[in-house]
């Protein structure tokens, strides 16, 4: 790499940030988002009002089980829902004050990759099979920098280097199925930060590794994010995980965001009895030997949503109000949120 | 590559020994004698017929006649007819003729089926894909010979756009329209093989993870879906270019093309061993090559497949 190809590639990566900067340090502002699939047996209403918001340099983890909205939330903010079946009838996404949904497709298309990338959980079948890891990063180059093929391929080296994948220069010409998981992961992270994007979302980046790498990885985010500053989205059902990287948790349940905290005081002391129970189930050694504590039941069918509140008929505290009336997501402290009737019950709990 | 190239290439001679044996024992074992009708209206003279026999060696068992025949095949002589015309010779007439035909055909095939079955896969449910997925099955459902005289009645003879029959030249713009006929239906298969891949590869997450790098629609279907879908067309393509080289009986008859199938056709129906041997021999060996090549063609094509 000459140094005037670096000079040109950061000049003009410059100049492509220049027209989103964040208000007030504030990235993302997600206000009211509703997302319906309109299947064969009805609509299905998978996100209903779902407001958060990231500032700058911030790690949000959103928690929840499969089916909850987590995954359409990420995909909603970044415009790759399938559209139809996916609907979005309701809601902002407003990114640097622009709202995302209101955009001309040719210019939201824009802003994926230099300002908002994502990674998936699957690295193995979210990487194209066909074509060399390199060439897959250099596109990121060629297609939105303009970069020529050598210039574009000498980036995707460097990037590669910079995930720690050893002997980049001489793997830059394989193909995914001859790396290991951990590297997939790894070429998967250095094609989404390629650009420097303001925000990462990362849905369930560590769910198809072992163990072992699974730390390798979350660390290697995790630092990535800290050198450029970005705003991390870390949708995950792995409380773990959340725990060592989060700044604030955001619960969703149902298409629903349920509780938003700090992740210290949401871990020491939940406020909706659906994060109580997910932290309960978490095995733990001071415990060693009792009967791990499960969340009875299953998730509601989206289509046949109970009334009221959309845990009730899991919740252990659910009373005749609770199967009428749906709770709000309400200030129970300052700068937290919960949505139940009883949220002084499970505070004090 | 090379061993497996190697490999692949010694693999094909007990193949072509086992074809070329199944079809002389298929020959040999025809009812009929080629001396019948040979003399006119009388028997042969006993002399003649005796030196006929001798010359062709009918009188030897199976075994022994084929080991004569492989004999003189491994020094490249494909033998001669019961009309002493050299059966090399004849197929050095008709396969550049057959392989024009097959050329038009598969061209035809591989261009307008992938282009329809890519507009059928991006416009699933609307007006183009069901355009398409009728008008194939329509081709599908008719014969050969049905299409081919209807082609011939209405584009040659009614509108004179193109020749009616093909001359013994057979030049390119002859062979037009009776290639699109021969490449007709596999248009169809390859229309619809496009789409069902297309659409199916639509749904993959590395097609996600390129709408996600923020590449545009034409990128995300043309370059990286695509790629992915042509891989079993390619497969499809290949194969029905073998077998294309095999000629085409029933095209051929309805254009009056002097191709390698109505060859083979003529040599069975008038008895004559050695020429139908010494052509499917060749057909034979053309497929297996083929094969080869498509075989090959899947490993650069996908890069998860090696030879090694």
């Amino acid at each position: 790499m000459t140094t005037t190809t670096q000079s040109r590639a950061d000049a003009k990566a410059a100049a492509a940030h220049a027209a989103y900067q964040p208000v007030d340090g504030r990235l993302l502002d997600v206000e009211n988002l509703h997302v319906h699939f309109h299947t064969s047996d009805g609509v299905a209403k998978a996100i209903n009002g779902v407001s958060f918001h990231l500032d700058q340099g911030e790690s949000l983890a959103i928690l929840g089980e499969s089916g909850s909205g987590k995954s359409v939330t990420a995909q909603a903010i970044m415009g790759i829902l399938d559209v139809p079946p996916a609907k979005i009838p309701e809601g902002h996404i407003r990114y640097c004050g622009q709202d995302l949904l209101a955009m001309p497709e040719e210019q939201r298309r824009k802003t994926r990759g230099p300002e908002i990338s994502m990674i998936f959980q699957d690295a193995l079948s979210s990487l194209n099979p066909v074509f060399p890891v390199g060439w897959q990063i250099a596109e990121m180059f060629r297609e939105h920098r303009g970069l020529n093929k050598s210039d574009a391929l000498a980036q995707a080296v460097r990037l590669m280097e910079r995930v720690s994948i050893p002997g980049a220069k001489a793997r830059v010409k394989a193909y995914p199925h001859q790396f290991s998981g951990g590297m997939r992961q790894r070429i998967m992270i250095a094609m989404a930060i390629a650009l420097d994007p303001a925000i990462l979302i990362a849905d369930e980046p560590t769910t198809a590794l072992d163990v072992t790498v699974q730390a390798q990885i979350m660390s290697l985010l995790q630092e990535l994010q800290q050198e450029r500053k970005m705003g991390l989205i870390l949708i995950t059902h792995d409380l773990g995980v959340v725990a060592d990287v989060a700044d604030r948790i955001a619960v969703m349940y149902a298409g629903r965001l349920i509780e938003t905290a700090d992740v210290y005081t949401g871990y020491a002391n939940p406020a909706h009895p659906y994060t109580k129970g997910l932290l309960d189930s978490l095995p733990r050694l001071d415990q060693k030997g009792q009967t791990l504590a499960a969340i009875p039941g299953l998730p509601p069918n989206l289509l046949k949503m109970p009334p009221g509140c959309a845990f009730h008929p899991r919740c252990p505290l659910a009373r005749e109000r609770c199967r009428e009336e749906r709770p709000e997501l309400v200030e129970v402290r300052p700068g937290r949120f919960a949505a139940c009737h009883y949220t002084e019950e499970v505070l004090h709990a | 590559m090379g061993k497996y190239i190697v490999r692949r290439l010694l693999l094909m001679i007990p193949v072509v020994v086992g074809a070329t044996f199944l079809i002389y024992a298929m020959v040999f074992a025809m009812p009929g004698d080629p001396l019948a009708g040979r003399c006119g209206e009388r028997p042969c003279n006993p002399a003649f017929a005796a030196k006929f026999r001798a010359d062709h060696n009918l009188n030897d068992p199976l075994p022994i006649q084929y080991a004569k025949y492989l004999g003189n095949l491994a020094q490249g002589d494909l033998g001669e007819t019961f009309q002493q015309v050299k059966v090399a010779d004849e197929l050095q007439q008709r396969y550049p003729i057959t392989t024009r035909l097959a050329i038009i055909a598969i061209l035809f095939e591989l261009f307008i089926g992938v282009l329809a079955g890519v507009l059928s896969g991006i416009r699933r449910g609307k007006f183009i894909d069901n355009l398409v997925l009728v008008s194939t099955l329509i081709v599908i459902a008719i014969p050969t010979f049905v299409i081919g005289s209807l082609a011939q009645y209405a584009f040659g003879l009614k509108l004179g756009w193109f020749p009616v029959t093909v001359s013994p030249q057979a030049t390119w713009f002859e062979l037009l329209l009776p290639g699109m006929v021969l490449g007709a239906i596999s248009l169809a298969y390859v229309a619809r093989l496009t789409r069902t891949n297309l659409v199916e590869n639509l749904r993959a997450d590395y097609v996600r993870t390129a709408t996600a790098k923020g590449l545009s629609r034409a990128r995300t279907v043309g370059v990286h879906t695509l790629r992915n879908s042509l891989i079993p067309v390619v497969t499809f393509v290949g194969a029905d270019f073998g077998g294309l080289l095999g000629g085409a009986i029933i095209t051929e008859r309805i254009f009056n093309i002097r191709g390698v199938g109505g060859y083979i056709f003529q040599s069975i129906h008038s008895r004559d061993g050695v020429a139908v041997v010494g052509a499917v021999t060749v057909l034979v060996i053309v497929f297996l090559f083929m094969n080869l090549i498509v075989d090959l063609l899947y490993g650069v094509l996908d890069p998860r497949i090696s030879h090694d």
